[in-house]
């Protein structure tokens, strides 16, 4: 025991110490936003999914591709949720390579809605080529493809309904958007690099993308801005934007999600009562199995 | 094979028949039916049912998902995402393959911590026991197999830095990896490969299950006072008792596997793993999944290569071992009063290797990754023979049934009223 007990403390030690280090080295966490689609019930706000998709088209289409969304997953339920006639509209203003058509020749037609969205550099390299040497990644799984280490032992809780915390690379996608700064004193930024607090390493080669006004909403019934133009709120609408093209089916699967553990909770339940009735005369000492059955064994 | 005489009677001509050529009614009644269960089972004993049932998910819901996948080093990635956005359900039939993966790893930890807290791997179960012991590396293979098939980040930079330490095995180390690789790297024919194995490994499991089957039903199973069955009063059949209490304990684990596919699909994933595999960008940390990381702790505690990868392996290995390094005659750690300290002692150390394989191997860590990993060795090799010797274990209650009812009540061992034993039998 005395041995047990020397090595757990050993081991605390060499943790708390270990924690420490790490620590040092840690950069600013994003903050915690609060999102439409986080949480059990969590579902996405169409008008902000509308919001975001303009902000992608008016601002980030034009070096991000969205290689894995197709122009009709914007009509489709728990998404932005257009019109069938509107994503048909949207898709016919895109020029989309197609073929090669029977005399072998590739020719450019207008998208249909099964189109992906045409990407905006025909190959990466041609994409790193326009952008310092770095293409610029596609977007579509990009609320899902990044996240910050929390750090402690939040792992135990995070996973929990209510208490938990998921949303780190939403949080991460909000904070990077607003997160370009003045570089600290000392701190060089090389030619083609900008500073970011929250980009890892601080020195990202995306330049500050979003500036108050620049994207213009839809103007409300009473002919005044429904959100700020702000980019804060830019940040959030493209962050939720992403998240549902990360997670197109999120709402079908919460949904379906809580029918299945309902009933499952609720067979159990009803199996646990079974059961209890069928254990329920294996009280005493009369019960047992016949001897020649256990003679074989 | 005396172990299947059975107590089945084939009723109609038909079943009288096909028994006189093929008794396999006759096996599944005396292994499913009338087999002798220890009345007083808890909960922990319900897990072999529920990884049953886990093999089986993983398989029907992966054989569904390869006739979507593309196993391509180009369409990998692709088509994994052409299953979560295209194919009906798709996006179900993934998270629960891939979630699965990892409940079926929380089931066969439970499964072997309560072997290793109530002495199960002692004679006369040591074969039963590294059965199991197989079956848990192939799981590991298939795991690490299956978790390189979606070939993002985590995938591709994980079979690399795998197979890189294969190679520190000798002589044979670099031909292991030329044949996993297909070529001078990782790429397209090991993701192939790597595909064509994964596929083929459960069904491997699957044989070797049958094998662990049959064995517990040659030995029977151990229960929480380790002492074994000695009348008919101690056990009760299998079914009714033992498949109702199975069948519930898995659909209340079905509700918990639901949550995870339904409502945190990609908690127990590396987000890493949604960008496509580069091999250009190193990521910042390349850490493998979560069942995996007292190993990956273990790896990396050692400063060499070659020792690192024998300490891994010996983590593992050394399990086969425990029914000859257990030096005590008492199997159930309810009996053993230091024994049972020592044991939550080692689960803290599996779980603090754990937390460590999580972390950057620097500092501090890796310090405590050392002696952790001399504690997880010295459980085996100090602790279980010694405590074995010196420790005075509490006095074994006479008989199972002695367990439940209490002491004082005189259990015969011949006076079983054949009327109240008969019932359950017929049931089923």
């Amino acid at each position: 025991m005395i041995r047990t007990r020397a090595v757990v403390a050993a081991v605390a030690a060499a943790i708390l110490s270990g924690t420490a280090a790490l620590s040092a080295e840690g950069g600013p966490v994003p903050h915690r936003e609060k999102w439409t689609f986080s949480g059990l019930f969590g579902t996405f706000d169409q008008a902000q999914l509308q919001r975001g998709f303009q902000v992608y088209r008016e601002v980030c289409s034009s070096c991000h591709s969205l290689h894995y969304v197709r122009f009709r997953n914007l009509a489709e339920e728990g998404g932005p949720d257009f019109s069938v006639g509107q994503v048909k509209a949207l898709a016919a203003e895109y020029k989309v390579k197609d073929g090669p058509n029977d005399a072998g020749d590739m020719f450019e037609r207008p998208g249909r809605p099964a189109d992906k969205f045409p990407s905006p550099f025909p190959n990466d390299q041609a994409a790193a080529a326009a952008n310092g040497g770095k293409a610029p990644p596609d977007l579509s799984l990009m609320a899902k493809a990044r996240t910050f280490a929390r750090g402690g032992l939040w792992f135990i809780t995070d996973w929990l309904p209510f208490v938990g915390y998921t949303e780190q690379g939403p949080d991460y996608i909000h904070a990077l958007l607003n997160g370009y700064e003045e570089a600290p004193k000392g701190v060089e930024v090389p030619a083609g690099g900008h500073y970011n607090t929250y980009y890892p390493g601080h020195i990202i080669a995306m330049p500050k993308p979003l500036s108050d006004g620049q994207v213009t909403y839809a103007k409300g019934a009473d002919g005044q801005p429904v959100v700020p133009e702000t980019v804060d709120q830019y940040s959030r609408d493209i962050t939720a934007f992403l998240m549902w093209t990360a997670e197109p089916h999120m709402l079908a699967r919460k949904e379906l999600g809580l029918r299945a553990i309902i009933f499952l909770l609720v067979l159990a339940g009803l199996l646990y009562y079974v059961k209890k009735k069928i254990w329920s005369d294996v009280g005493g000492e009369t019960h047992g199995l016949q001897p020649e059955l256990h003679k074989t064994h | 094979m005396s172990a299947h005489a059975t107590t089945y009677v084939p009723k109609s001509a038909l079943a009288k028949w096909f028994e006189a050529r093929l008794p396999i009614v006759g096996l599944v009644h005396s292994s499913f039916i009338a087999f002798p269960v220890p009345r007083n089972l808890n909960y922990f004993w319900t897990f072999g049912a529920i990884l049953i049932v886990m093999l089986a998910s993983q398989i029907v819901t992966g054989v569904w998902l390869a006739m979507h996948y593309q196993p391509s080093a180009t369409e990998a990635f692709n088509s994994v995402e052409h299953i979560m956005r295209d194919v009906n359900y798709g996006w179900l039939l993934r998270y629960m393959h891939a979630n699965g993966a990892s409940m079926f790893f929380i089931a066969v930890y439970v499964h072997m911590f309560r072997n290793l807290y109530y002495g199960s791997y002692k004679a006369p179960r040591e074969v039963l026991y590294i059965l199991g012991v197989i079956i848990y590396l192939l799981m590991m293979a298939t795991a690490f197999l299956g978790y390189t098939l979606p070939w993002g980040q985590m995938s591709f930079w994980g079979a690399t830095v795998i197979t890189n330490i294969l190679a520190a095995i000798p002589v044979v180390g670099d031909t292991i990896q030329s044949l996993l690789w297909g070529g001078y790297s990782v790429g397209n024919p090991t993701i192939n490969r790597f595909f064509s194995l994964h596929y083929l490994l459960p069904f491997m499991i699957a044989g070797v299950v049958v094998l662990h089957v049959w064995a517990l039903h040659v030995t029977g199973q151990n229960n929480p006072t380790g002492i074994p069955i000695k009348t008919g009063k101690d056990a009760v059949p299998f079914t009714p008792y033992a498949t109702i209490k199975d069948v519930f304990a898995v659909v209340v684990f079905f509700a918990f596997f639901a949550y995870w596919i339904f409502l945190q699909p990609n908690y127990l994933g590396h987000a890493d793993n949604y960008i496509p595999a580069n091999p250009g960008v190193t990521p910042a940390h390349i850490v493998p999944e979560w069942y995996f990381l007292p190993f990956y702790a273990i790896l990396r505690a050692v400063p060499d290569k070659l020792g690192g990868v024998v300490l891994m392996f010996g983590a593992v290995i050394i399990l086969a071992l425990a029914p000859w390094l257990d030096t005590s005659r008492v199997r159930s750690a309810n009996y053993r009063p230091i024994y049972r300290q020592f044991f939550w002692a080692f689960i803290f150390c599996c779980f603090l290797l754990g937390w460590l394989g999580s972390k950057p191997p620097e500092g501090g860590y890796v310090l405590a990754s050392r002696i952790a990993t001399f504690y997880y060795f010295a459980h085996f090799l100090l602790v279980m023979p010694l405590v074995g010797l010196f420790e005075t274990p509490k006095p074994l209650p006479g008989s199972i049934l002695e367990s439940v009812t209490g002491p004082g009540k005189q259990v015969s061992g011949s006076g079983l009223p054949a009327g109240a034993a008969a019932a359950p039998q017929t049931k089923g």
